[in-house]
């Protein structure tokens, strides 16, 4: 699968154009522009260029940035913490704010706060995530001067850098599509296990509301919870590209949206292979959580 | 003897969409301590959602149920149908158990059955963890479980049928109810395993002591195991009577039409099963006269003018139908 991305990745890369005209400069030459273009080898068969790209790759070689003149790889480790933070910030809130919504919603069907709880995911998920990035820039920095307009700022505490408040806004604003998701997901699974027949079993008992909450209702609608909060996951790391630009995030999105405006060729693959990378990885995570939750597919 | 439990003028109905749905019409009947009564009749005659309502177990967002059901064991008799939910607790699971038809979907897939078990206990008896561990271990061995300390720690998926609806009755045995209600507890079992599930819960309401309803739609299982029958049609008990007595000579003609239609294993030449004619009533309808009119053999004018009330037959023998089966005219009120 990752050998699927990194080629569709190159083949529609090398379709926007030559990168070349873009790093020499305007009076440059017919000739030195082929010049530069045989040095950095372009002028070769675009499969020969694929080929040799892999073969590199394998080894750990992930090409150099044009613009940089450093590792492509080592441009995107860099940026890697920034947008780890954001979106790992980005989906505590979403769960906060998601699953309790839908958690309200689902155990109280068709009551106002169900209806509450049904508007702010179809809100999360319809308001564009950009437009909303710039009305908190302009309610909350410009106006009240709570939070940075833009930038990522940390503190120090026991030697790591922690982001400070700078990150709230973007990570609420990148946070909001994700909580639509949930609690819409929520409130149906809520909805759905709470007509099961162990609940009635479980009423049967005579146990305590909050027991039957816990053990059967929230227990049994984590399940398919689980992947969805995976996929989520996977799309706040990979997916950040118009907060990131709005906020100046330096992250992954971030150098993304550069690297594809100034053709860096190797800078997107590189880009390309981490995200498809992480989408994998949390897939294989998301598996082995689902191993703890659910005893009928846990092996032995 | 004093009923353990009375229903009276018991009412449910749905609020659905497309508008009520009667599902329990005035059911009445009284519940002696230690008896076995069994409730009888087709699929959507209101058996099961009878029980529900007495134990305030269905969805309160569109069920609305009405009536009486004095739960009487102690000196003063509690009405279980206006309790809170939270005084309810009190008798549900301790004092009142049921069992459900299909014990894998009736289990919790995410928790162990033992854990199943204890919860019970440390709600209702409030044993600790160790203590409720021995005795979710004990009762496991009681319904027959092999290695019950192992089992105990062993997910509903990693049991069969038989053994997942034995894990369900140590649940609802668990704190010694006085009632154990048994909603089809077979159905959804093999013939073989249906008779092992019959005969324990037999056997532990006779070292137990516990008054059982055994609802079914198995005739054959009913002549063996009950003291009394309460047969139900279209939400309402349209006969109750000592077991004998209603095999002998049924008093309602929907219980003559249901006896009528047991197979004769013995019987020669080709003979056609027979049914009752007709389908039961539709149940968005309030009933405003007896609901086995259309179906009934011996229906006379009256039968379409009001509701027939409980005309009482013989000792602990009620049936809700103004012709007379035996002497084969309409009934004289008195």
């Amino acid at each position: 699968m990752l050998l699927g991305v990194l080629f569709l990745v190159f083949f529609l890369l090398h379709l926007t154009g030559d990168p070349v005209t873009l790093m020499v400069s305007r009076h440059a030459s017919p000739s030195e522009i082929a010049a530069l273009r045989q040095e950095l080898g372009f002028d070769r068969p675009i499969l020969v260029q694929f080929w040799d790209y892999l073969t590199n790759a394998l080894q750990g070689d992930f090409g150099h940035s044009f613009r940089y003149r450093q590792p492509a790889m080592n441009l995107v480790m860099e940026r890697i913490p920034a947008t780890i933070e954001l979106a790992s910030v980005a989906l505590f809130m979403a769960i906060l704010m998601g699953v309790t919504i839908g958690i309200l919603g689902g155990s109280n069907p068709n009551s106002i706060l169900d209806s509450l709880a049904r508007g702010i995911g179809l809100l999360g998920q319809t308001i564009p995530t950009f437009w909303l990035g710039l009305i908190l820039i302009i309610i909350f920095s410009v106006n009240l001067g709570w939070f940075p307009t833009y930038g990522r700022s940390t503190f120090e505490l026991f030697g790591l850098n922690i982001p400070d408040k700078s990150i709230v806004l973007p990570a609420f604003a990148l946070s909001l599509f994700t909580t639509g998701q949930l609690a819409r997901f929520t409130r149906s699974a809520v909805l759905e296990v709470m007509n099961e027949e162990y609940v009635t079993t479980a009423r049967s008992k005579g146990l305590r509301k909050i027991r039957i909450y816990s053990r059967y209702i929230l227990k049994n609608s984590a399940i398919p919870m689980i992947s969805i909060i995976g996929v989520q996951f996977s799309y706040l790391l990979s997916g950040s590209i118009y907060i990131e630009t709005i906020f100046s995030w330096p992250g992954l999105g971030n150098l993304l949206a550069e690297a594809v405006s100034t053709r860096d060729f190797f800078l997107v693959q590189a880009t390309a292979f981490f995200t498809s990378f992480v989408v994998i990885g949390l897939q294989l995570v998301t598996d082995l959580i689902y191993m703890l939750v659910d005893p009928r597919i846990r092996y032995r | 003897m004093k009923p353990i439990l009375s229903v009276k003028q018991l009412n449910t109905r749905f609020e659905t969409f497309d508008g009520n749905v009667y599902a329990v019409n005035d059911v009445n009947f009284e519940l002696m301590a230690g008896e076995t009564l069994a409730v009888v009749g087709e699929s959507g005659s209101g058996k099961s959602v009878t029980m529900l309502s007495i134990l305030g177990l269905l969805p309160i967002s569109t069920a609305r149920v009405s009536g009486h059901a004095f739960f009487n064991k102690n000196v003063k008799a509690v009405d279980l149908i206006v309790l809170p939910a939270n005084a309810l607790n009190r008798y549900r699971g301790k004092h009142i158990s049921i069992i459900f038809q299909d014990a894998l979907r009736s289990l919790n897939p995410v928790q162990t059955v033992g854990e199943q078990i204890s919860e019970s206990l440390m709600t209702h008896l409030g044993y600790g963890k160790r203590k409720s561990y021995r005795r979710a271990v004990e009762l496991l061995e009681m319904v027959g479980i092999s290695q019950p300390d192992k089992r105990y720690y062993s997910y509903p998926h990693m049991f069969s049928g038989g053994m997942r609806q034995r894990a369900m009755i140590a649940i609802a045995i668990s704190c010694s109810p006085d009632i154990l209600i048994a909603d089809e507890p077979t159905t959804a079992l093999d013939v073989t395993i249906q008779t092992q599930i019959t005969e324990l819960i037999r056997r532990l309401q006779r070292e137990m002591g516990m008054t059982v309803i055994w609802i079914t739609h198995d005739l054959g299982v009913v002549a063996g195991i009950a003291d009394r029958v309460m047969v139900m049609y279209a939400g309402t008990g349209v006969e109750i009577s000592p077991v004998d007595q209603l095999y002998e000579s049924p008093q309602h003609p929907y219980t003559e039409g249901l006896l009528g239609a047991i197979p004769n294993i013995s019987a020669t030449g080709k003979k056609r099963l027979v049914s009752i004619v007709g389908a039961p009533p539709d149940l968005f309808q309030e009933p405003a006269h007896c609901q086995f009119a259309w179906r009934c053999p011996y229906v006379f004018e009256k039968c379409w003018k009001r509701i027939p009330p409980n005309f009482k037959i013989g000792e602990g023998h009620l049936s809700k139908c103004f012709y007379d089966l035996k002497l084969k005219q309409p009934r004289t009120e008195v």
